[in-house]
């Protein structure tokens, strides 16, 4: 008998066909998902598929998109940001006490200055965790607190409301000169950019590597300190950013602004298939989180679920789509092999 | 002194308070092949990383073309020409196969970004000149290990280094596959690239290298051209003492059929697998890797759920769906990846080992402490673990003794018929040794041992019989004097269309 050559290294086998690609889009479940849920709630109040609602929607979940864009690229190095919420408060409301101060400054201005303080707030959380070998959920905890316990030290209890705060500023995310409310569009922007740098950036890659495998990121020589500081860095600087169109929305700045919101960011991550245990998460997918958490909150109050309900219905349907999504995503592994 | 391409002088280093490596010295010629020898635990592993730069040491020098270095971590010996395969597979599960290849340093466009044209480009260049067929968009978690392990080596390949050190690239290979990886390593050592090879199986190394070096307890033995020394003289450089009997296994009177296999299929990983296993006997399963073999095993352990066929075990037909069953019909399956499904790498040997026999020391409920800790450290004891204390944590052991505390623990459970999966892979020529002799004392005291091995000695060495199994089927049937390396070899790489060899 002859010994025959050894077979190649098996090739995984690929599938072609429209289904097929559908399913492999790693999005269907939750696109599906929200589908259901725009023909079921469509079919209890017909006003819940016009134009108008879905500006309102689309208005309402562009803060949350920013920040659980930040927070996605946190949970793909496997950390998390709980500070997220107190940022956007502390930030808020120093912001908002300068535009009270100067009323008459360029709007680009508090942005920056939101942003660049909420960079140093993220900065402080990187350095626990890096230089201060702290776990990530315990270091933003604390650093929740403390960022809220300033927010009170700051302002002494006092508000800032409407009527003290320009015009010009109230406009900043609500203002449609491109059609769209300017805070949609500057979601998409930042959208577009988290994109660009996590998929076309050297650094942006090493996100993925470095929660994917830690060890094996630090043999690749990659810096992986460095990625797990710059992560927080980008989760405060892009807080800071949503505070600054918190104040203007909302129109105050209150000592409890964005009381909770970390975990709002949280459900939207991994709603939208992002790996709690790191290395996984897309963009679009996280856009999707936040927009089937913004249909579910629009359409409990449309559908006059009673709002003693609505937190615990919305609790379940994020449960159900994420049950659902993982449901299809092992069924497409199984037909792989 | 500029000979050496590499050279490393009275080189020692600590991991909290434990010496791992004392004065060693390791001198590397351009266009070597040099093999690193010794015992797990011997040093090796920490001497690549600080080869690496992952590890930085506490006393030494190390010189590079003549010029001292100094690499602070993994990126400044990349940059100096020195790519390594660790022993432990460093893939990223999430990212595809290209990008493995090429993570920390995917080629850019002049706008810098990344070019993910040419990155799946040169990744399949790669991997054509490799002889390598891999689907590139394919995540890494994914592959097989051997598949994983052609990953790492096209991307040491890839960063064209001077110095390419391979810490046991060949521990999951087939034959096959170990052929095709050693003419690659000849074609660079052509090429003028000094290549550090750590390998446990030394009649490949006799085939491959050019020079060894032999550590012992992290100590530098000695450094002796290839040809000048035999299999026996290296074993006694390694362990300090010589062993006689590598395959220990004796002769055992045969008992009754305890595990009877009959037209086990699981449609798309193994059809129609008989076999019969005795009161005393070691089968060997025998194959290529991917050949379903461990997919066999899992199925029979209620890991996978078989489409058809019958299991009896003692002449009674069962139905096995979960591992929990299997246990309590006395079946034990040693994993063959030991990290991930046969050891909580964060948890202390003890209730490491006494996991599975856990409601043993319980009474209602509440865990038994002290009955807990006497059988975990008996069944240690047994396995001759070698550790601090039974409280140190299981990833804190070198790869060895972890096998044994995996042993440990499933023999705690008292198994009648063991499974047990490349028990040997990656461990050293003395632990090796002892868990042949171990497994042989077993067979005489009458447990049945199943035993998958892509190593031939080892097959040949412990099996009372052999089977193997070829793309999913079985191929061929041996009893102990038919097993040839020859017969294997053929029935594991025929045409299964050819038909089986009985």
């Amino acid at each position: 008998m002859t010994v025959q050559n050894p077979p190649a290294i098996q090739t995984s086998v690929s599938r072609n066909g429209l289904l097929w690609t559908l399913i492999r889009f790693r999005e269907a479940g939750i696109s599906l998902f929200i589908l259901l849920l725009v023909v079921a709630v469509t079919l209890r109040a017909p006003s819940f598929l016009t134009v108008d609602n879905f500006q309102d929607i689309l208005l309402n979940i562009s803060i949350l998109a920013i920040v659980a864009l930040a927070q996605t690229m946190v949970i793909i190095t496997h950390g998390i940001d709980l500070s997220v919420s107190s940022m956007i408060g502390l930030v808020a409301m120093m912001v908002a006490f300068v535009v009270k101060q100067y009323p008459e400054m360029p709007v680009i201005l508090p942005v920056l200055l939101g942003m660049a303080l909420g960079a140093v707030l993220g900065s402080f959380n990187g350095l626990i965790i890096t230089f201060g070998k702290v776990p990530p959920i315990i270091a933003t905890l604390g650093t929740l607190s403390i960022y809220r316990g300033l927010v009170f030290f700051y302002s002494q209890g006092t508000w800032i409301n409407s009527f003290e705060l320009p015009a010009s500023f109230k406009l900043l995310s609500k203002g449609t000169p491109l059609g769209l409310p300017n805070m949609v569009i500057i979601a998409l922007f930042v959208a577009v950019i988290v994109y660009y740098f996590l998929n076309y950036t050297r650094t942006g890659r090493d996100i993925f590597a470095v929660g994917s495998n830690p060890d094996a990121a630090q043999f690749a020589g990659i810096r992986k300190q460095r990625i797990t500081f710059l992560v927080y860095l980008i989760s405060g600087l892009l807080s800071g950013l949503a505070a600054v169109l918190w104040v203007s929305r909302f129109e105050s700045a209150q000592t409890n602004t964005a009381l909770g919101f970390e975990l709002q960011t949280v459900a939207a991550s991994v709603v939208g298939g992002v790996s709690i245990s790191g290395g996984v998460g897309t963009v679009s997918g996280v856009l999707l989180g936040a927009l089937l958490l913004g249909i579910i909150q629009n359409s409990l109050t449309l559908i006059r679920i009673s709002p003693f309900w609505q937190l615990a219905a919305q609790g379940l349907l994020i449960l159900i789509a994420v049950i659902s999504d993982k449901w299809i995503l092992s069924r497409v592994e199984r037909t792989k092999t | 002194m500029s000979e050496n391409i590499l050279e490393l002088k009275k080189i020692s280093k600590s991991f909290s308070g434990v010496e791992v490596l004392h004065e060693v010295a390791f001198a590397l010629h351009p266009g070597e092949v040099h093999a690193l020898l010794g015992e797990n635990g011997a040093g090796k592993s920490t001497l690549v990383k600080i080869i690496t730069g992952v590890h930085q040491p506490d006393a030494g020098e190390i010189y590079l073309n003549g010029e001292p270095v100094h690499f602070s971590d993994a990126r400044d010996s990349r940059q100096a020409g020195i790519a390594a395969i660790y022993q432990e597979l460093s893939l990223f599960p999430d990212l595809d196969v290209a990008e493995n290849i090429f993570v920390g340093r995917q080629p850019l466009t002049f706008g810098g970004r990344v070019d993910w044209r040419r990155l799946y480009a040169e990744a399949g260049k790669l991997l054509d000149s490799l002889g390598v067929k891999l689907d590139l968009k394919q995540k890494a978690r994914t592959l097989s290990i051997a598949q994983q392990q052609m990953v790492e080596i096209a991307r040491a390949f890839s960063i064209n280094a001077q110095i390419l050190i391979m810490d046991e690239p060949t521990s999951s290979l087939t034959l096959h596959e170990v052929d095709d990886l050693f003419r690659l390593v000849r074609r660079l050592r052509e090429d003028g690239t000094a290549i550090i090879f750590i390998s446990h199986r030394l009649e490949e190394l006799s085939a491959l290298a050019d020079r060894v070096t032999v550590l012992r307890d992290g100590a530098y033995v000695d450094t002796k051209p290839m040809k000048e020394v035999t299999r026996d003289d290296l074993i006694r450089m390694m362990v300090g003492r010589t062993i006689t009997n590598l395959f220990p296994k004796q002769d055992v009177r045969v008992g009754d059929v305890v595990l009877k296999v009959e037209n086990l299929t699981r449609a798309g990983s193994f059809y129609d697998v008989s076999f019969e296993l005795r009161r005393g006997e070691i089968l060997g399963l025998a194959g290529l890797v991917g050949a379903g073999r461990t997919n066999v095993a899992r199925a029979i352990f209620g890991v996978e759920t078989p489409t058809s066929g019958r299991i009896q075990i003692e002449g009674r037909q069962v139905a096995i769906t979960s591992p929990q069953q299997a246990i309590g019909l006395g079946l034990a399956y040693v994993p063959e990846d030991r990290q991930l499904h046969g050891l909580i790498p964060a948890m202390p040997l003890t209730p490491n080992i006494s996991l599975p026999t856990l409601h043993e020391h319980a009474r209602s409920g509440w865990l038994q402490d002290k009955s807990e800790r006497k059988s975990a450290y008996e069944a240690a004891l047994q396995m001759e673990v070698r550790a601090h204390n039974m409280w140190q944590f299981a990833r804190e052991l070198s790869g060895g003794n972890q096998q044994k505390v995996v042993l440990a623990k499933w023999l705690s459970t008292k198994p009648r018929i063991l499974i047990l999966d490349e028990p040997t892979r990656g461990i050293d020529v003395g632990t090796k040794a002892a868990v042949h002799g171990l497994m042989s004392k077993l067979a005489a005291e009458g447990m049945a041992i199943l035993m998958i091995s892509s190593e031939l000695p080892e097959i040949l060495g412990m099996s009372d019989r052999v089977i193997v199994m070829r793309e999913g089927h079985v191929t061929g049937h041996f009893s102990r004097a038919e097993a040839t390396q020859e017969n294997i070899i053929s029935a594991a790489t025929q045409d299964v269309t050819i038909g089986s060899v009985q």
